[in-house]
């Protein structure tokens, strides 16, 4: 008996000294897009070069996320020693002095291989505080059938005078095609994403200089005018509960002529497996007005280390492997080059191999390299953003105005009912925040 | 006297009552059918009801991904962990209103279901905070607690309503023949209420093992429930509903066994004391 507790104790000693010689935990917050819960799955890899480190995962939804994460950093809770954020997020926390600038990813690193415009948007005065892991843009997907039905030839860059043209020749009501399907559902990340883009592209802003909202001018009437007359003739019926998913399902069930949204995409409308028109899918700019300006926006999911973080060293080691150049290599070779976490950086894209195989790869790139966070509009504004305005106060006001927009797509409120009321919305918001003064 | 039933009112009431119950179970149903579709059949229109290509890979990708194992126990222990201490504290407290009533009682009661009122997120901070000073953030103990206090309303005025059916005499018989307030909550008043007591545990279990806000707020990995697997197959990016079918039929699969089994003393309890 004795011998048995004597081996009990020892073995729980030497467990406990094992435990005490061992390991930074990290804890990692991120969401459960397809990318980030392929990277769980190849942590081995990070594990074996840096054994002195553990990774703890919390994958969540990402609104849940970033309700979640917010409070934490808020709160200076610190649960999480890395946190996975957007474009939206990065500038706003860095101005706070939420995040940890990213100084020491090592000397292979090479930040001057990162998007010029995902670094852009990731960077304040210069420094960057959050490395991104992948990077989207948006873009047409198009049915090249419809198109050689209909005679009709999508121009690499088209405008949206063709754009609507195409749509109403390809709809074919009666046996359920629409020649469009955009974004109607209302949220500052779902219709007020592609609104804002589009709005981009039609010479309008959220704001002048002096953060004065401009829903009053007639470049968002343009906008939402052609928005709507565009979706009750050529869009599908109930489109204002639309959002990204709807629209998957619509377009991958072969209801949608045409759809105008995130270059992640691609890789689910060309897959087999999830689309029935996988190999009849082609891919195009996002419309513009020959104003200077695409319709397309810019969005990085990105990691960072939130400010007063005890573990910034072994967080800015896990962040250098998942960003770096050795992760695309680890996941072509385990899993195909199809695979690879998009949109970051100069050297994939210039990849033969990955060319080859990611059909959609330069229609991505231009579209990441066509979006400026900086100067994202044509008349000049006081944010950066493309498809947001990176202030606190947009996630509230973005969605009170997509409701706006929404109801005018819907039929339950008119176009200059809804511009009216965006108007009051924002100036009243905007002055409560102190912007207008 | 008897009202006579037809057999054509029995026939259109058994179906009725069939049909009603085949509606509440639907969308049950469909989820349950959608994760064993591949995601392409998943959205299919129209949409597919049996005839589509059956697969369990969805069940061996999320086993895959996630650790049920574990957030099915932190769910099990959260629920039971918030139940006990809830009949703990209410079990005395209903006892107190039921039978011993002040002129304050009725005001009390109707104070403590006013909590219930207030949406959540409204304390969300203030508790987020004190969670973190004391190191409550993603604990069994913080979560149990939290569950235990949203929940004690509802069990305090649950069992009091059972507790009121309770003929005082017998109590006071108890008392008469010598037996103390402890010994007759136990052994007599207890004893008395089982059926109300099963249901209102059968009840707090359900609504701790829902219970969304809280565990997705205060939880990351250690003590996080069935509802933070869930969460994270929820997408608005991708397509991948019959993953996220197949995460919330295992999420919800041990709740729907216990209350499968427990249905009788769930609908006697819920019914007890209707009938005066």
């Amino acid at each position: 008996m004795r011998i048995v507790i004597g081996a009990l104790l020892g073995a729980a000693s030497i467990l406990a000294i094992g435990q005490a010689a061992a390991a930074t935990k990290l804890t990692i917050a991120t969401v459960n897009n397809g990318d980030m819960v392929r990277m769980q799955s190849l942590t081995d890899d990070f594990k074996a070069k840096n054994p002195d480190i553990d990774l703890e995962w919390v994958t969540l939804e990402e609104n849940t996320l970033r309700q979640k994460v917010t409070t934490d950093i808020a709160t200076k809770a610190g649960q999480f020693d890395v946190l996975t954020i957007g474009t939206y997020e990065v500038p706003i926390w860095a101005k706070k002095g939420w995040l940890v600038p990213l100084d020491n990813l090592g000397a292979d690193y090479d930040v001057n291989d990162l998007l010029p415009a995902i670094r852009a948007g990731l960077s304040l005065d210069g420094k960057l505080y959050a490395a991104p892991f992948y990077g989207e843009s948006s873009m047409v997907m198009y049915r090249t059938d419809l198109f050689d039905k209909a005679g009709l030839k999508m121009p690499e860059q088209p405008t949206w005078d063709f754009i609507a043209d195409a749509a109403k020749k390809i709809t074919d009501k009666d046996n359920g095609v629409y020649g469009i399907c955009l974004r109607g559902k209302a949220g500052w990340g779902e219709n007020m994403a592609f609104l804002t883009a589009m709005s981009n592209s039609f010479g309008a802003r959220w704001f002048d200089e002096k953060w004065v909202p401009q829903f009053d001018q007639p470049e968002w009437k343009n906008t939402l005018n052609f928005y709507v007359n565009l979706m009750k003739e050529a869009g599908p019926p109930g489109a204002a509960s639309n959002g990204f998913n709807e629209n998957l399902a619509l377009f991958n069930s072969g209801k949608c002529g045409m759809w105008i949204d995130a270059t992640v995409a691609a890789s689910f409308v060309t897959n087999p497996k999830d689309s029935k028109v996988a190999d009849k899918v082609g891919f195009a700019l996002a419309p513009n007005n020959g104003l200077g300006k695409n319709a397309n926006w810019l969005w990085a999911w990105s990691l960072a280390v939130p400010a007063g973080s005890k573990k910034v060293d072994a967080a800015e080691k896990f962040i250098a492997w998942a960003t770096g150049k050795g992760y695309l290599d680890l996941v072509a070779a385990k899993e195909g080059w199809a695979n690879v976490p998009p949109g970051t950086r100069a050297s994939l894209y210039a990849n033969p191999e990955y060319q080859k195989a990611a059909p959609f790869a330069k229609m991505t790139l231009d579209s990441i390299n066509s979006a400026d966070p900086n100067h994202p509009t044509v008349k000049p504004v006081p944010y950066t953003g493309v498809q947001f305005v990176a202030i606190p106060e947009f996630q509230g006001l973005g969605t009170a105005v997509g409701q706006q927009f929404s109801a005018a797509l819907a039929g339950s409120s008119t176009v200059d009912a809804a511009l009216a009321a965006a108007q009051a919305i924002a100036t009243r918001e905007m002055t409560k925040a102190g912007y207008i003064k | 006297m008897a009202r006579r039933i037809t057999t054509t009112r029995r026939i259109t009431v058994t179906a009725g009552g069939w049909l009603a119950g085949f509606i509440i179970f639907f969308p049950i149903l469909w989820m349950v059918l959608t994760s064993f579709k591949t995601e392409l059949d998943a959205f299919s229109t129209p949409p597919q009801f049996l005839f589509f290509h059956w697969t369990t890979e969805n069940y061996a990708i999320v086993q895959h991904r996630s650790d049920y194992i574990h957030h099915a126990m932190n769910s099990i222990i959260l629920a039971v962990g918030s139940t006990v201490l809830g009949l703990a504290v209410g079990i005395p407290a209903a006892w107190a209103m039921a039978f011993a009533p002040t002129k304050r009682t009725r005001s009390t009661l109707l104070w403590m279901l006013s909590t219930k009122m207030m949406p959540p997120v409204g304390v969300l901070v203030p508790i987020y905070l004190i969670f973190r000073d004391t190191g409550l953030l993603d604990t069994h103990g913080g979560l149990i607690f939290v569950e235990f206090m949203a929940n004690l309303p509802i069990i305090v005025w649950m069992l009091y309503t059972y507790f009121k059916e309770i003929p005082k005499d017998i109590l006071e018989a108890a008392r008469m023949d010598g037996a103390t307030v402890g010994k007759e909550l136990v052994y007599v008043l207890t004893p008395m209420a089982i059926p109300g007591i099963a249901s209102t545990v059968l009840l707090n279990i359900i609504l701790a093992w829902n219970e969304a806000f809280w565990t997705l707020n205060l939880t990351t990995v250690k003590a996080a429930p069935l509802t933070v697997f869930i969460a994270s197959y929820s997408s608005p990016e991708g397509l991948f509903w019959a993953k996220l079918s197949a995460a919330s039929t295992l999420a919800i699969a041990p709740i729907m066994v216990l209350g499968w089994f427990s249905q009788k003393q769930l609908v006697r309890g819920l019914t007890f004391g209707a009938v005066k």
